[in-house]
């Protein structure tokens, strides 16, 4: 009894003692991984991340509203992009008195809206109930908008001839830690931006959505062989809502001052009013208020570096972020 | 005996762990999940009227400046900021990404990005290793970036590079005077999508935090296209009127 209880001390202090050496051999083993270097270097690694494959993305998120997607919707505004000479045209002949006819109120806008539009987005995903894959996501109508499916479960775009609508159709995928997503058969007569600006049905969208924290940043690269001489890229930014957000409000057409059989209002070629309304209001050069392609790269800044004058101040009723501009003094 | 065998398992164990420490720690050029490296164009499909032309005294519309920014706004001078050698106010890390321009992306070491912009002739180091007494340095435009790779889990590929900016000179978040203080915090996420035409674009996704000139983020996303060399790269220097 007594040799057996002193084995049973002799194997618990072996034990002890091993594992205090395990213990002091380990933690040198950690020190010597996040340690300096040597002498000479006061610097460590900062630690890598990993980013999941795949990221939350559905949920509410709301606009931010820092960047300017919609311009100053002043109506010959083409800003930051590259137009065909047809694309030009049809923008200038655009009246946007279209949207006050009662069958044109609830048309909505294109897939592109989704950035160029004012609101947050929706998203919420559609699961297959028995393998409990993700069968698509689904981005919520708004008032004007039509929403989009995403779809992710690997279905082939549909044939060109089939159906073109506002929405068009939209398929998903993962891919470097990003949604991609890729957008066909939209309608012709759909818009890049709200005043006028055409996309025709053989525009595609590939979209892009990252998601950095809290931050939802969609970036669109529209490309149109018809409208555009090249892609239009917008990236825009959403936040996290915690509240949900709810867009649901359905269309409701109403007399806008159009009566049935008015016609379509629209500006001859060479009669738009507005052609250099908003020129004057910042003093802008005509070539890049009319979205010609040389005017988005940098060189164009050295062009019009001597000739540009910056409009002058707002000097009464220039409300928040001196943005009403359209209440400056007479340009001198 | 017993004590032997364990105490040499864990000597192999700790020499081996070292070895492998040496050898599973990569620098992060070595570690980079996408390659940034190489010349960008901005292409500026966005808030063109405030990028590349000077906007009027006064306009700070989307940015959420504070009250305390309005009197600084309201009495820009680019002049008097030339005078007293400030015509680099608006190319600090704040703004220099929305600056109309070319990057030329290198790596300076194993462990440090650097990027030069030909608009104002600025050079941004984003450091991926800390350094110990950052604080003590006085402020500079471009500031003290620490960057860290985000890679996506395998077996997918590729990732992001996050960078965090402070220690910067005040200066300004548009060429129209629109402050930013040196409490100021760049929080970066560099991206890269790919073009329809084979091409590639770089995402810069910017959060701007600054608890004096801003009641909120400032959250801006410029974007530049790849090119094949530095053909066109045209360093000019910083100017406070244009």
């Amino acid at each position: 009894m007594g040799s057996d209880t002193m084995l049973i001390d002799v194997v618990v202090l072996v034990r002890r003692v091993a594992v205090a050496v395990l213990v002091a051999l380990s933690a040198c083993a950690i020190c010597a991984q996040s340690a300096p270097a040597g002498p000479q270097s006061r610097t460590r690694p900062t630690d890598g991340g990993v980013l999941p494959t795949q990221f939350e993305f559905a949920g509410s998120w709301a606009p931010l509203g820092t960047e300017d997607v919609q311009n100053d919707s002043v109506p010959v505004d083409y800003l930051g992009l590259a137009l065909t000479d047809e694309a030009r045209t049809r923008a200038l002949a655009y009246d946007e008195s279209q949207k006050s006819m009662i069958e044109r109120q609830c048309q909505g806008w294109g897939a592109a809206y989704m950035v160029i539009g004012p609101f947050g987005l929706r998203i919420s995903r559609q699961s297959d109930a028995t393998t409990n894959r993700i069968v698509s996501y689904t981005i919520d109508a708004w008032e004007d908008w039509m929403g989009m499916t995403i779809w992710m479960d690997g279905r082939p775009h549909p044939s060109e001839h089939a159906l073109h609508t506002q929405a068009g159709f939209t398929t998903g995928r993962w891919e470097g830690g990003a949604l991609a997503a890729h957008t066909t058969h939209v309608k012709g007569g759909g818009f890049i931006r709200k005043t006028g600006v055409p996309l025709s049905d053989q525009a595609t969208l590939d979209w892009r959505f990252f998601r950095h924290g809290d931050v939802l940043t969609v970036l669109l690269v529209a490309r149109d062989p018809v409208y555009l001489v090249e892609p239009e890229i917008i990236s825009k930014g959403f936040r996290l809502s915690k509240a949900p957000l709810d867009y649901r409000d359905p269309c409701v057409p109403g007399f806008e001052g159009r009566e049935p059989g008015d016609g379509v209002p629209h500006f001859a070629p060479d009669q738009n009013p507005f052609l250099d309304e908003f020129m004057k209001l910042y003093n802008l050069p005509r070539d890049a208020v009319l979205g010609y392609r040389d005017t988005l790269y940098p060189e164009y800044r050295k062009k019009i570096k001597d000739t540009y004058v910056p409009p002058p101040p707002c000097t009464a009723d220039c409300g928040v972020a001196g943005n009403f501009v359209r209440r400056r003094g007479p340009t001198p | 005996m017993a004590i032997a065998v364990l105490v040499l398992s864990a000597v192999g164990a700790s020499v081996h762990a070292q070895r492998e420490s040496g050898a599973s720690s990569p620098s992060a050029r070595d570690a980079a999940p996408i390659d940034l490296t190489g010349y960008w164009v901005s292409y500026v499909t966005e808030n063109w009227r405030y990028r590349m032309v000077t906007p009027a005294k006064g306009e700070y519309r989307r940015i959420p400046s504070s009250p305390a920014a309005v009197p600084i706004i309201n009495a820009w001078d680019p002049s008097a900021d030339e005078r007293a050698g400030n015509q680099c106010k608006s190319y600090g890390a704040g703004a220099i990404m929305n600056v109309p321009g070319r990057l030329h992306i290198t790596w300076q070491d194993a462990n440090t990005l650097r990027i030069d912009t030909d608009a104002g002739t600025q050079t941004r180091l984003f450091r991926f290793t800390t350094r110990e007494s950052s604080k003590a340095t006085r402020p500079t435009w471009q500031g003290e970036s620490t960057a860290r790779w985000e890679s996506v889990a395998a077996p997918d590929k590729g990732g992001s590079l996050s960078v965090v900016t402070t220690n910067m000179r005040a200066g300004y978040l548009r060429k129209n005077g629109v402050p930013y203080s040196e409490r100021t915090t760049v929080s970066e996420h560099f991206d890269i999508a790919p073009l329809p035409d084979g091409g590639q674009l770089l995402l810069v996704n910017t959060v701007i935090e600054d608890p004096v000139y801003l009641n909120g983020p400032y959250i801006v996303s410029p974007h530049f296209k790849r090119e094949p060399n530095g053909s066109k790269w045209d360093p000019t220097p910083c100017s406070s009127t244009w």
